[in-house]
């Protein structure tokens, strides 16, 4: 990457919005797809998985956007994977100590944050070779989307697994559970239907963009 | 008026003669389906009507849907999508709620045809996905079974076909009191068999019954013969291969003969396993599904026999009465590795190379 070249360059809303959006973690990179299936059969656990996620994303960068220059190349994922380990052990505690039952649904993948590739990842291309602020920015947008993405198949789930968004019911006692969908098949079936209509969206932004140049050029 | 009567027709060579066209074995797939169809609507009512109906839109409505969205040419028009609702509505049983119906169609023709490319592309057999799909998200529903033959099920509906959408459909034990004619168990023959009384159950059912089908179970599985007739159809116009239904149908005989042999007490009779269930409905008309199966000649066997296998072990050691559609979707995923192994040989190499100077 040329980033390191252009390290004047400003930090613009592109900066945060980018890993919202045009560089979705899950959505557009299918990254931590582990967690993505994993702990997201009810938006409570999507909203929690996101957020933790969120914080040793953004706490993380920082720290290693600072030591970017003392830390020797050849030792650097091990440093990595020790700064991002220790806010990884920083969130495991607060969950335990402020919500025991959301500690107990996400269980091992608290921990395994850690092997979250999207988290290494943004710090190897990117914390490593930037400013804090920049850094910071950034982190905090792919954790957004990285939320998002959980959100969006963590309410989907739930709607159609128990009939309820955050517990709140919202059709009524009689309603029919589709027991697959907080099963593990059910986070498949759901990451896939979200792919395939952003993809969908994609394309066809795309093939309206080529059908305006063409009707530029053509009366001209 | 001489030059146009002509008798005899005279070419050269060479003789070509045009293989049917996909729409066209379709078409006549439809016909076969149609006698089984209007059975269940015969055996199980207006229910089963509806259901046979709206699977079939759903489906056909899926693949518009997809086709318009993706931009390609619809291919509603091949009869495909035709085939899995109506082979889909066949499996279901006959007071499963519409809108189960529904998702279930919609989720064959998408997630197992549409997505892999359309016709000539699915790894699995469509309307088998969306069963699997229905059984895994309703558990309860599709095991809902309803009496065959009530009366008035020509001018009523079963309860719990016009279950609202995302609704539970309700208890259909008081109906089923109501209309049953002589005790009616609230089990196919197969769940009898299986989680009945153990040992003697298999005795109490009629073979001639279970061929005919005169029994409770899926709309379109029960009668035997009736699939058998409308697959011989298929196999004699050269519309199917009848190598993989023999096939299918050799390995369950084989697998459960063993059994029975082994113990006549605990297993059923291998004729009752051919008989009961969706053996023959699978048989016929998925495992012989032209895309998912193998082509080679010895790759077709090898892909009955296991099919076959696998079932009668889903159903004498699973947790489930019916295996059959697991069994056809598992010989859907080996089929490709099942053709691989059994390329033939290319005439004029191999073999004799040895021995040859």
């Amino acid at each position: 990457m040329n980033e390191s070249s252009k390290r004047s360059k400003p930090i613009t809303l592109d900066t945060f919005w980018r890993g919202v959006w045009k560089e979705n973690p899950v959505f557009v990179m299918v990254l931590g797809l582990c967690p993505a299936l994993a702990v997201t059969n009810t938006t409570f656990n999507a909203l929690g998985m996101g957020l933790a996620t969120l914080f040793v994303l953004v706490c993380s960068s920082a720290l290693v956007s600072l030591l970017r220059n003392v830390i020797p190349k050849q030792v650097r994922i091990a440093s990595y994977i020790v700064i991002i380990a220790t806010f990884v052990t920083i969130v495991d505690y607060a969950i335990h100590a402020i919500s025991l039952e959301l500690y107990n649904a996400l269980g091992a993948f608290i921990q395994l944050i850690v092997a979250n590739c999207v988290i290494l990842g943004r710090a190897e291309s990117y914390a490593s070779k930037n400013r804090i602020t920049k850094s910071v920015v950034n982190a905090a947008g792919i954790g957004i989307g990285f939320t998002f993405a959980l959100l969006c198949l963590g309410t989907v789930r739930e709607i159609l697994g128990s009939g309820t968004i955050l517990e709140y019911p919202i059709f009524g006692d009689a309603f029919q559970p589709w027991v697959v969908m907080v099963l593990p098949p059910g986070g498949f079936f759901v990451i896939g239907a979200w792919l395939l209509l952003f993809s969908w969206l994609k394309e066809r932004k795309q093939r309206r963009v080529v059908q305006q140049e063409e009707a530029a050029r053509a009366p001209g | 008026m001489t030059e146009k009567q002509q008798i005899v027709e005279l070419r050269t060579a060479p003789h070509l003669r045009q293989a049917p066209s996909v729409d066209q074995i379709m078409r006549n797939v439809v016909y076969a389906l149609l006698p089984v169809c209007a059975f269940a609507v015969f055996q199980f009512g207006l229910s089963a009507l509806a259901l046979i109906l709206v699977v079939t839109l759903a489906c056909v409505g899926t693949e518009q849907l997809f086709c318009r969205l993706s931009d390609k040419p619809t291919t509603v028009g091949d009869f495909s999508a035709v085939i899995t609702g109506m082979l889909l509505a066949l499996t279901l049983p006959p007071g499963f709620p519409l809108w189960m119906a529904a998702v279930a169609g919609f989720v064959g023709i998408a997630l197992a045809k549409v997505m892999f490319g359309g016709i000539g592309f699915n790894v699995f057999n469509p309307a088998l996905v969306g069963r699997a799909f229905v059984q895994a998200a309703f558990p309860v529903a599709i095991t809902t079974w309803t009496p065959a033959f009530a009366p008035g099920r020509f001018t009523e509906f079963i309860p719990t076909t016009w279950t609202l959408p995302f609704v539970q459909p309700e208890s259909v034990s008081t109906w089923v009191k109501n209309v049953a004619v002589d005790g009616f168990s609230g089990a196919t023959p197969l769940a009898l068999q299986k989680f009945g009384d153990a040992t003697h159950a298999h005795i109490n059912i009629d073979h001639a019954d279970l061929f005919l089908g005169m029994t409770a179970g899926s709309s379109g599985e029960t009668s035997a013969l009736l699939i058998l007739l409308c697959g011989a159809y298929l196999a004699v116009r050269r519309m199917m291969d009848w190598r993989i239904p023999a096939a299918m149908l050799l390995g369950a005989f084989l697998t459960s003969g063993s059994f029975f042999l082994l113990d006549n007490q605990a297993y059923p009779t291998p004729l009752f396993t051919l008989l009961s269930g969706g053996m023959m409905l699978g048989a016929v008309f998925m495992a012989s599904d032209m895309v998912a199966s193998p082509t080679t000649p010895l790759g077709v066997w090898v892909y009955g026999i296991l099919i076959g296998f696998m079932t009668v072990i889903i159903r004498l050691f699973g947790g489930l009465p019916e295996g059959v559609m697991y069994a056809i979707l598992f010989g859907n995923a080996a089929a490709p590795l099942i053709g691989a192994f059994t390329q033939p040989r290319v005439y004029g190499t191999g073999r004799n190379k040895a021995t040859k100077p």
